[in-house]
């Protein structure tokens, strides 16, 4: 079973966002890592082949530092990894990433693609669906739980107030949401060999591909105004509770 | 003349809360861009919705009625409204963004090689273009989306819209497109759905939430939140704290690895308001707070607040709550 799971390097989730001078998110001091909904579909594909054999490799499209978070992933125990990096990609749009993922993925031999249902940072939630697309694959969209018989992935995806159990035949692109596991951490041991595992990194150019144009295009960034604290009250509960309830009823308007 | 279509979401035979916000924003986009406005419905037995959705003012309905289509699946109803789609190259395509619409929405784009603005808060036109408004890192700021030329989908936030009334029937053309579905969309089988049976509304479509955090103390006092989101006909929320401790489902999560949510009011209980936390819900109108630490980070974000012991003050709450909403 080989498996193939795409990661994106992310803002950590305390991240405070800045804009830069001239109006783009500032990448200043920010810790980054592993998309965490990534992380599940890197542990998910690690426990498959822990169970079936076979091997897992790791693809991302990012800037240089993406290879830490690759290293991070070997070192959890995937295989080996592509970085695709290349200075046109800086600011792609999803029809874009999409495109040179599919294309980096072309010749790989893969039974499963794994994912994160959705990326923190510009919350799309665009790459799995239109890479499946791409690819001709069926997909299974923010599962839960996720069991192979044969030929076939068993998933739990998570529907709005339902959970639809599917069946899925592979190959397919299966996205990962939280419940699936619990991502180990690195072992020692894990840290050192990941350093030896290959990583191969590739350009635009390698992949037989140009620039291209975004489909959707950000205009700009803005930051939300910040919240103002409002009332806090303190005391009996009979008393700060009217005072609540009048607030609800009579100020907000919100019962 | 330029297309605004919007994907209309029904679940066995009703229309879902979210898709009529998205009906009536779709009539006011089109009216702005001087466009024709069309809904698609699809599913089995839809035809009992069309009377409703055309209260919305659209000039067309196209309806796929299909056996196929009796529950939602990715290959089915992408080959199918994405068929529909590709014949007519709207400028504008509106859904939800539902656990249907952002399954969906990326599909069709792909087909369409259209851009997608998903998740998003707000739009307006601007000079003939519908100018959208999206939150990234969790809401910690937001970006500007628009079309790079061709047909550009986008996906809204359920409550974001805000709330439109029926515009009234254009008696609009129904047209009954055949339904053909390629084999290999049907790959997937659905083996069970398995319903909450929580007979509460659902999490991203409520329009209030009461949610509760390590403070709860352990899974049997979430009854006191549950009494009161009866009352006020809320769902209820945790935060991941509750949800790691397993006294709530995964999927009642609220934050950055959980559900984002916009409800008219938020009331969080023994939540302390971790940044990944607030980042699921502070998009909301209204915040209450009740948590017995005054130096809490949820009361900077909160409208009111309460500082108390919750087990004191939610038994309270619920009397005063059926007094005021009479249930
Ligand atoms: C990658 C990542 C993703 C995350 N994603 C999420 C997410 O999606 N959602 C989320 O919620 N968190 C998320 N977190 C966790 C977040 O950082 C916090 O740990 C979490 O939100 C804390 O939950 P809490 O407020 O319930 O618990 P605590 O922080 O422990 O707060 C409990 C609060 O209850 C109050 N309290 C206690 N007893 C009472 C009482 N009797 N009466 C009144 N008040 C009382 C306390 O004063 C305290 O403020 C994430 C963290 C990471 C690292
Ligand atoms: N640049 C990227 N490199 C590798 N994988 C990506 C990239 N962008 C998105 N993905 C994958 O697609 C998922 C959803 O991302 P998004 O569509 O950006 O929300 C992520 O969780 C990743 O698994």
């Amino acid at each position: 079973m080989n498996i193939v799971v795409l990661i994106k390097q992310t803002f950590d989730t305390e991240a405070k966002i800045q804009l830069t001078g001239d109006g783009k998110v500032s990448d200043q001091g920010v810790n980054l890592i592993i998309n965490p909904y990534d992380e599940f579909a890197v542990e998910e594909a690690i426990r498959i082949k822990e169970a079936k054999g076979g091997e897992v490799t790791i693809v991302s499209m990012g800037g240089d530092k993406a290879q830490e978070a690759i290293r991070q992933a070997l070192a959890m125990g995937a295989d080996k990894a592509v970085l695709i990096s290349d200075p046109a990609l800086a600011e792609v749009d999803h029809y874009v990433a999409a495109k040179v993922l599919a294309k980096a993925l072309e010749g790989m031999e893969y039974d499963l693609i794994l994912t994160g249902w959705v990326a923190i940072d510009d919350q799309s939630a665009q790459v799995p669906g239109r890479l499946a697309e791409i690819l001709g694959l069926p997909q299974a969209n923010v599962v839960t739980k996720l069991e192979l018989e044969d030929g076939k992935a068993v998933c739990h995806r998570e529907g709005d107030g339902a959970v639809e159990v599917l069946e899925v035949p592979l190959p397919a692109v299966i996205t990962a949401q939280k419940g699936l596991n619990e991502p180990r951490y690195p072992s020692l041991k894990g840290i050192m060999q990941a350093k030896k595992k290959e990583l191969k990194k590739v350009t635009l150019q390698d992949l037989g591909l140009s620039a291209e144009e975004a489909k959707a295009k950000i205009v700009g960034y803005q930051l939300p105004e910040a919240r103002q604290a409002g009332k806090v009250v303190e005391g009996e509960p009979a008393d700060t509770v009217r005072q609540l309830v009048e607030f609800l009823t009579k100020e907000a308007k919100v019962i | 003349m330029g297309k605004v279509f919007v994907i209309v979401e029904q679940k066995n035979g009703a229309l879902r809360k979210a898709t009529y916000e998205v009906l009536g924003a779709g009539r006011q986009f089109a009216d702005q861009l001087g466009a024709e406005f069309a809904a698609v419905i699809a599913g089995q037995n839809v035809g009992g919705l069309v009377d409703e959705v055309a209260s919305y003012g659209p000039d067309k309905i196209f309806v796929a009625d299909d056996e196929k289509l009796a529950n939602y699946t990715t290959g089915a109803y992408s080959d199918v409204i994405g068929k529909i789609l590709l014949k007519e190259q709207p400028d504008y395509v509106l859904l939800s963004h539902t656990a249907v619409g952002k399954d969906l929405a990326p599909r069709l784009a792909q087909k369409l090689e259209a851009g997608l603005a998903s998740d998003c808060t707000a739009a307006v036109v601007e000079a003939g273009e519908l100018v959208l408004t999206k939150p990234i890192y969790a809401g910690k700021a937001f970006a500007t989306v628009k079309s790079g030329g061709g047909t550009m989908l986008a996906t809204f936030r359920p409550n974001a819209l805000g709330s439109f009334t029926p515009a009234g029937s254009k008696n609009p053309e129904v047209v009954q497109v055949p339904v053909e579905i390629d084999p290999e969309a049907l790959r997937v089988l659905i083996r069970e759905i398995v319903e909450k049976a929580t007979g509460r509304v659902e999490l991203t479509e409520a329009e209030i939430i009461i949610s509760g955090g390590r403070g709860m103390k352990g899974p049997e006092n979430f009854a006191m939140l549950e009494e009161i989101a009866d009352i006020l006909g809320a769902a209820v929320g945790a935060s991941r704290a509750a949800v790691d401790s397993g006294w709530r489902e995964h999927s009642d999560q609220v934050g950055q690895t959980g559900k984002t949510v916009s409800p008219i009011l938020y009331i969080a209980v023994g939540i302390s308001g971790a940044i990944q936390h607030l980042a699921g819900m502070g998009s909301s109108k209204v915040i209450v707070a009740i948590n017995k630490a005054p130096e809490a980070n949820i009361f900077k974000v909160a409208d009111f607040g309460i500082v108390g012991d919750l087990f004191q003050v939610l038994p309270v709450l619920k009397e005063e709550l059926q007094k005021v909403v009479g249930k």
